[in-house]
């Protein structure tokens, strides 16, 4: 009730008060604004008197001049010499210095004589109009002295006050006027080429980096991707015995690897058994595979031994396809060297297939290693539960804290090696006992942790990883990443390329992780309902809806790589950049704009053509 | 028969969304399961199938208790029980063809289907369902050009597709005018007589239960606050299922 009656003026009151509140508030923002930018001033060393002085202002011009006239095009320039003779310091019987022909350009030096170092005046006559070129001396020597330029004008005649140069001679001695003159229709400069190899150079650059990422982006993408890591839990025994897997897996896939290179090589040198081999290894997979992999799953579980078979089936197919692709890299590296020789102007065809073979042979053994690790882990993990599932509560406990220490311990071996092949330790021993003392703790501590039955979210846990190393490799600019490359493969492009990729691998795993993260969650639900594994719901219920964002967002990398491929080459990277920095240097600042422009209508024509792109796709 | 004992889910942050549900669905029996929004009928739906993990409590099928069964387990329940949504869950981008054949992905190999291949027979059957529901023309279209009771269609497809045993249906006509509602009703009424499937089916309208039900059982907070048939719901009953100042609207 006393609010009400006296509602009138308090709240009259508490306006003024607040609007004068706010306007001291108003004011000393204000006063934190200008100290704000007062500072700004102080450290960016804002400083008007160097844009107004004139020396500055006097290269300013010359470089936006130079710029405004890119070295691109040229003439053909045809140089006139017109000379006179002089005697220097003077004497008797000087010839005449009257022109031949006054029809033709000549030059009058006043004095017609005259001694060393001192100042003459030069006219020249009848020259072409508004045409420029340097004015030499020329001694017996025949060494030519520059000692100015002239510039004539409508008329076609010129005065310079020129110094002598200190060479006295008995014997005659010349001045020279070169005019130069373009002739001719205009044609590209030996910097345009240049600059056309190299901008190629750049957008395949930037082609390569964004196509190599995206290789590695994509699954990346899926474990970066809360929504699908989030239900991921495995059993304490069955996390541990996986984790013991993978190096015993990538040791055994090594190892088969190298054995079945030594057979394939024996087939090498003799295409026709290398071809034979190719298809009796083609036929095996599919009739092993087959097999292996019935079509539809056994309403019930098949029998032990028909399940031995089919694994063995299994490795039979793995082994014949390391066969295969060994096969295969040596079959194009030989066709490829062929077709390199055959081709011509095309031989780069020839060299690509060979050096996608030499990749391929490289990769054949890592592909191994890393099949072998999966399946091995995959089948450890799967001991593990069943461990899990019949073992009493205190055999698993038991049975967990082992594992765990036994894994903790692996994974901080490798640590330590890591380690220790960074900083080198003088005594490694107690380093490596240290270091799997402690993981070895830190397994069991997350065996007690974990109670008997608990699964370890061990999704998450590969989410949060997957998040931090992105994070961390995006934080670092693919301009600091090209110097270690250089230092890895050297000067040039396929340094810029690897820089870029890592850029681009991890700023489109976020990039994508983020589209799958916001998919509609009901058709995983409906995919995951019909009885589908993990691996067919994300090809049947989340590729399908990351297609279109996924290429939007490809596009758009490509665009930023083609920009930042620009000037990757500052430091070493190959593309345009290493052309436009070297001619900075060097002040060649025609040569530069002919580079900037370059860059510009590229990058321009790649916004449009991407938009484009975009427009039709998605 | 489906036995659900003393199931519990409790999520994370304390909501309380079933609270010691018991009953038994016998083979072959169109049960339906009402009760307002949030008393949880879709949780119960999806704890029989484990799409939500249930905190405590049992749910036997067949004699099975598939509460403990491993994930490869769970893989091999799942693909004889289909499962329709409200909001019909298709792949928008997919055909309808191959929203209907991933109702196979629980039979079909891994290895294979990863490359998008499908038997023959499968890709047969699904011409076959499709026809069955009337919308055979439409296989090569992308799900999203369909209106919304062919979607339901192709969604009740692609549960047939899975040979199910049972069904179990979350709202399948919320989203629907009623004429439409009835033909998917009627649908899922002429799979269960003629393949005998058992159907579960979460409904918000009661001339629904009555024209298709044999049975209801009733949810309010997450208690199981009616088991009967349909004609026993009378005006004291929908009060206690619905609240006291609730309504019966058709």
């Amino acid at each position: 009730m006393e609010k009400t009656l006296n509602g009138s003026d308090k709240p009259a009151a508490t306006v003024k008060k607040a609007s004068w509140k706010a306007s001291i508030l108003r004011g000393s923002l204000f006063a934190l604004a200008v100290i704000v930018f007062a500072y700004g001033f102080k450290v960016t060393r804002v400083s008007f008197d160097q844009i107004n002085s004139p020396s500055r202002q006097e290269s300013l011009t010359r470089v936006l001049r130079a710029i405004a006239k890119p070295d691109l095009v040229e003439y053909e320039e045809i140089e006139t010499e017109v000379g006179l003779s002089v005697v220097i310091p003077c004497r008797d019987g000087v010839p005449s210095t009257a022109p031949a022909d006054p029809e033709q350009p000549y030059i009058v030096m006043t004095p017609p004589c005259a001694d060393p170092r001192s100042v003459v005046t030069l006219e020249g006559v009848n020259f072409k109009p508004f045409s420029s070129g340097p004015i030499f001396f020329i001694p017996p020597s025949e060494v030519k002295l520059k000692m100015g330029d002239f510039e004539t004008d409508e008329s076609g005649s010129f005065k310079v006050e020129a110094k002598l140069p200190p060479r006295p001679d008995t014997a005659m001695q010349r001045i020279i006027a070169v005019t130069r003159v373009n002739v001719g229709s205009p044609h590209l400069t030996q910097t345009a080429f240049a600059t056309w190899e190299k901008i190629i150079e750049t957008v395949f650059l930037a082609l390569l980096a964004t196509a190599f990422g995206i290789i590695f982006a994509i699954p990346v993408s899926f474990f970066a991707a809360q929504n699908l890591m989030r239900d991921i839990t495995i059993p304490m025994s069955s996390l541990a015995l996986s984790v013991l897997g993978w190096p015993v897996g990538m040791y055994l896939g090594g190892a088969v690897a190298g054995w079945v290179r030594t057979q394939s090589e024996r087939l090498i040198g003799n295409p026709l058994l290398t071809l034979a081999g190719l298809a009796v290894s083609l036929v095996v997979i599919w009739l092993a595979g087959r097999w292996a992999f019935p079509a539809e799953e056994e309403e019930r579980r098949p029998s032990l031994a028909l399940r031995i078979g089919r694994i063995a089936a299994m490795l039979v197919a793995a082994i014949m396809t390391i066969f295969f692709l060994y096969l295969l890299a040596d079959i194009a590296v030989v066709a490829g060297d062929l077709l390199e020789d055959a081709l011509g102007s095309f031989g780069y065809l020839g060299a690509f297939v060979s050096s996608l073979g030499e990749i391929l042979h490289l990769l054949v053994a890592l592909i191994a290693a890393l099949v072998g690790g999966a399946a091995v882990s995959g089948m450890f993990g799967r001991l593990g539960t069943l461990l899990y599932r019949s073992l009493p509560g205190k055999w698993i406990f038991v049975a967990n804290l082992v594992l765990g220490a036994a894994a903790g311990a692996m994974i901080a071996s490798l640590l330590a090696a890591g380690l220790n092949w960074l900083y080198e330790f003088n005594d490694s021993t107690k380093v490596f006992s240290l270091f799997i003392l402690i993981g070895a703790g830190l397994g069991a501590l997350t065996a007690v942790l974990t109670r008997k039955r608990d699964a370890i979210p061990i999704g998450i846990v590969i989410y949060n990883i997957t998040r931090t190393v992105l994070n961390v490799l995006r934080a670092i600019e693919a301009l600091i990443w090209v110097i270690i490359f250089v230092v890895w493969v050297g000067i040039g492009p396929f340094a810029g390329v690897l820089a870029l990729t890592l850029h681009t691998i991890a700023s489109l795993g976020k990039l994508y992780s983020e589209q799958v993260e916001s998919i509609m969650p009901g058709p995983l639900e409906a995919v995951k309902a019909t009885g589908a594994t993990r691996l067919q719901t994300i090809v049947y219920a989340v590729i399908p809806q990351i297609v279109p964002p996924y290429i939007s967002f490809t596009i758009y990398r490509w665009d930023i790589n083609v920009r930042m491929s620009t000037i990757i080459g500052f430091a070493g990277g190959g593309g345009i950049g290493f052309l436009l920095f070297q001619n900075i240097n060097l002040l060649n600042y025609r040569a530069a704009s002919a580079q900037m422009f370059a860059i510009a209508v590229v990058v321009a024509l790649m916004d449009y053509f991407s938009a484009w792109l975009r427009n039709k796709v998605v | 028969m489906l036995q659900v004992r003393n199931l519990t889910k409790i999520y994370e942050g304390g909501v309380l969304a079933l609270d010691n549900v018991s009953f038994e669905v016998p083979t072959g029996q169109f049960t339906a399961v009402i009760g307002l929004s949030g008393s949880g009928k879709s949780t119960l739906l999806r704890c029989i199938n484990r799409l939500i993990e249930p905190t405590t409590g049992q749910v036997i099928w067949n004699g099975e208790d598939i509460t403990s069964l491993s994930e490869d387990e769970m893989r091999r329940v799942r693909r004889k029980i289909g499962m329709v949504f409200q909001h019909f869950n298709l792949v928008h981008r997919s055909s309808v063809l191959t929203n209907v054949l991933a109702g196979r992905l629980g039979y079909i190999n891994p290895t294979w289907s990863l490359l998008n291949r499908f038997p023959k027979k499968d890709i047969e059957k699904a011409m076959q369902q499709l026809n069955r529901v009337g919308i055979a023309d439409k296989a090569d279209q992308r799900a999203d050009e369909l209106s919304g009771g062919q979607q339901q269609r192709v969604g009740i497809a692609r549960a047939i597709m899975q040979d199910p045993e049972m069904i179990l249906a979350d709202e399948p006509v919320a989203s629907l005018d009623p004429v439409l509602a009835h033909s998917i009703m009627q649908y899922l009424e002429l799979f269960n007589r003629e393949d005998g499937v058992t159907v579960l089916c979460s409904l918000h309208f009661l001339d629904l239960v009555h024209r298709y039900a044999q049975r209801v059982i009733a949810l309010n907070e997450g208690q199981l606050v009616f088991d009967g048939t349909p004609v026993e719901i009378d005006d004291n009953r929908f009060r206690e299922i619905y609240g006291k100042d609730a309504e019966r609207v058709g």
